[in-house]
């Protein structure tokens, strides 16, 4: 039984949103996708802290579990939690954005190094997942898929043909969160292309729907545990920016250059 | 894989289409990952068999092609062998994005097979003949272009593809029957073209369906005036095989590529690529094809006449060029 440690997730977090800064402030005048890849990083240090089978020493096995960052734009989340659990180093993560790196601003399938596929191009990742999830049923893996998509990535048509898609397959390994920011690249969603009633659209494709804060520890680590005999797709409601004063639920931070005295006034809030 | 003189006639009456679908039955012994996924095409492309017979292999993820390379990334990625199929402008340019990404970018490898392309669709309209898809998936690194002569060769372009570790775009063309350029089995290799006719000034370098018409006006010409040209199977249009190109840019006056594609960006196009960079090229290139527009509509061989790429039609073009 997977169990539940607040204080435990709560120093990972913050230690995952200290190397967010970190590749930030690195990237310089290259700038970064900061608002989006904090809105879902609560939700990535519960998956990582309690849920997922993904560790440094079977990263590159076939039974592992898959994370994959759909909204591939927020990859500061996915590398600062590969440096946490000690696949990619300190050192590495400095390079993000820079010429020749392995870390760019999408990700950029890496099997050595936990990257499990190239992914920003909105609406593609989810529906590699899916053929992932199949395939490992079909394996007869007890691997389970997790996959973060933006609730601006579900703009994209080729995210609702997989909505429409997955419960045939009865893919109960599959498991779906959306990262509910409600903004997206120049504004807020309800006035580019309103979803709602979100859950209302996938609970009509027959998926198993949960609503919860994508901030709240408890809620999320609930919502991935819970056991689904159908495609599960979580609807976790977050803020853009959310950890550090300055960039919360502010829309400038979609992509930005993160200048020094940001960059301490965040570690700051975050040894507060 | 063993192929049977049976077979061959059985796969020439059937055309390439049904051809796919039924070779399947016999390729996926061999291939224990084989993974078969579609949109909505299991009876259009000879599947319907295969998929009562082996529906764990088989997977419909139904009309949405953009999800059907997704899919099939997916299942490349944890093992398995796969196949995509749909009919050919909606297996490229539909979900080209995807292949970009997923087959190009991210090098996962699927085998795509497009059905009916090139001009055989004609009576349905250029939504769904295909004579742009070529040019398309050209550009895209990673991924090698086919475009069998005959029903045998589709089924060697298949085995073969999922023989080796690249992603492969499989092009069908031709109807049903679909006449036979080869008697019996025969070497086949990605890449390599294949001399099928030896002859002078002209070399023709055809790829498809048009390889057959193709040889039935070469065969006419010897006939009524003792004239040999060269004919030469491109089956893969990449990678190009620039060895051969090299070769022929050395030994004839004139080069003419013929296919049933634009013009630009297919099998003629390659050809020029390969030929601008020859140094004292020799040869003077004709590209046979569509010409940059969308013909009416109407039937493959009333199409095939008014694109001047029947036998007859290149008869006389290649009488002109002769000055015969």
């Amino acid at each position: 039984m997977k169990s539940f440690n607040k204080k435990n997730i709560s120093k990972f977090a913050k230690n995952l949103r200290k190397n967010i800064l970190k590749m930030s402030l690195s990237a310089g005048a290259a700038s970064s996708h900061f608002g989006g890849a904090l809105s879902c990083i609560d939700i990535i240090a519960v998956l990582f802290n309690n849920v997922i089978n993904f560790n440094s020493k079977n990263f590159k096995k076939q039974s592992r579990d898959r994370f994959i960052l759909s909204k591939g734009h927020a990859c500061l989340s996915l590398y600062s939690v590969l440096k946490e659990i000690d696949i990619i180093s300190e050192k590495e993560i400095l390079t993000f954005e820079k010429s020749n790196s392995f870390l760019l601003g999408h990700p950029v399938k890496n099997f050595d190094k936990g990257i499990e596929l190239s992914t920003g191009s909105l609406g593609m990742g989810l529906s590699i997942s899916m053929g992932i999830a199949l395939g490992l049923k079909k394996n007869k893996l007890k691997s389970k898929v997790y996959t973060i998509i933006g609730d601006g990535e579900c703009n994209e048509g080729a995210i609702w043909e997989v909505a429409l898609s997955a419960p045939k397959f009865n893919l109960n390994n599959f498991c779906v969160i959306i990262d509910r920011n409600n903004f997206q690249q120049t504004g807020l969603g309800t006035e580019i292309l309103n979803l709602n009633p979100l859950k209302d659209k996938w609970k009509s494709f027959n998926w198993d729907v949960i609503e919860i804060d994508g901030h709240d520890y408890l809620d999320i680590f609930n919502s991935l545990i819970k056991p689904s005999t159908k495609p599960k797709i979580i609807i976790a409601k977050t803020i853009k920016g959310k950890g550090f004063s300055f960039s919360e639920n502010n829309n400038d931070w979609h992509h930005k250059v993160l200048t020094k005295n940001q960059y301490e006034e965040g570690i700051r809030e975050l040894d507060q | 894989m063993k192929i049977e003189d049976k077979h061959i006639d059985l796969w020439s009456k059937i055309g390439s289409r049904a051809t796919f679908g039924m070779s399947l039955l016999e390729i996926q012994k061999e291939f224990q990952k084989l993974q078969i996924v579609t949109s909505d095409v299991s009876t259009s492309a000879g599947l319907d068999r295969f998929r009562k017979t082996y529906p764990e292999k088989f997977t419909d993820v139904g009309i949405s092609e953009q999800n059907l390379i997704g899919v099939a990334t997916g299942l490349s990625e944890v093992g398995f062998d796969v196949i995509t199929t749909t009919f050919s402008p909606f297996q490229v340019l539909r979900c080209c994005e995807q292949i970009k990404n997923n087959l190009g970018y991210m090098k996962s490898k699927v085998t795509m097979v497009g059905l009916a392309s090139g001009l055989v669709l004609g009576t349905l309209g250029f939504t769904h003949a295909s004579i742009e898809e070529i040019g398309a998936i050209r550009s895209i690194p990673n991924i090698n272009i086919i475009s069998p002569a005959d029903s045998l060769e589709t089924v060697k372009s298949v085995y073969a593809s999922l023989k080796q570790n690249k992603s492969t775009y499989i092009r069908l063309t031709g109807g049903q029957p679909n006449p036979k350029v080869y008697n019996q089995d025969y070497n086949f290799e990605i890449g390599k073209a294949i001399k099928l006719r030896n002859g002078e000034e002209i070399a023709v370098i055809v790829c498809g369906a048009r390889v057959k018409d193709s040889l039935d006006a070469r065969d006419k010409l010897f006939e009524n005036y003792k004239k040999n040209i060269s004919i030469y199977n491109f089956h893969t249009i990449k990678p190009i095989d620039e060895k051969m190109i090299l070769k022929i840019s050395k030994k004839y006056k004139y080069i003419v590529t013929i296919e049933e594609h634009n013009i630009i960006g297919g099998l003629g196009s390659a050809v020029a690529e390969v030929l601008s960079s020859v140094k004292e090229n020799k040869s003077k290139l004709i590209k046979l094809g569509v010409k940059d527009t969308y013909p009416p509509g109407g039937e493959y061989s009333y199409l095939i006449k008014l694109l001047n790429l029947d036998s007859g039609s290149l008869y006389k073009q290649f009488k002109k060029i002769l000055n015969i």
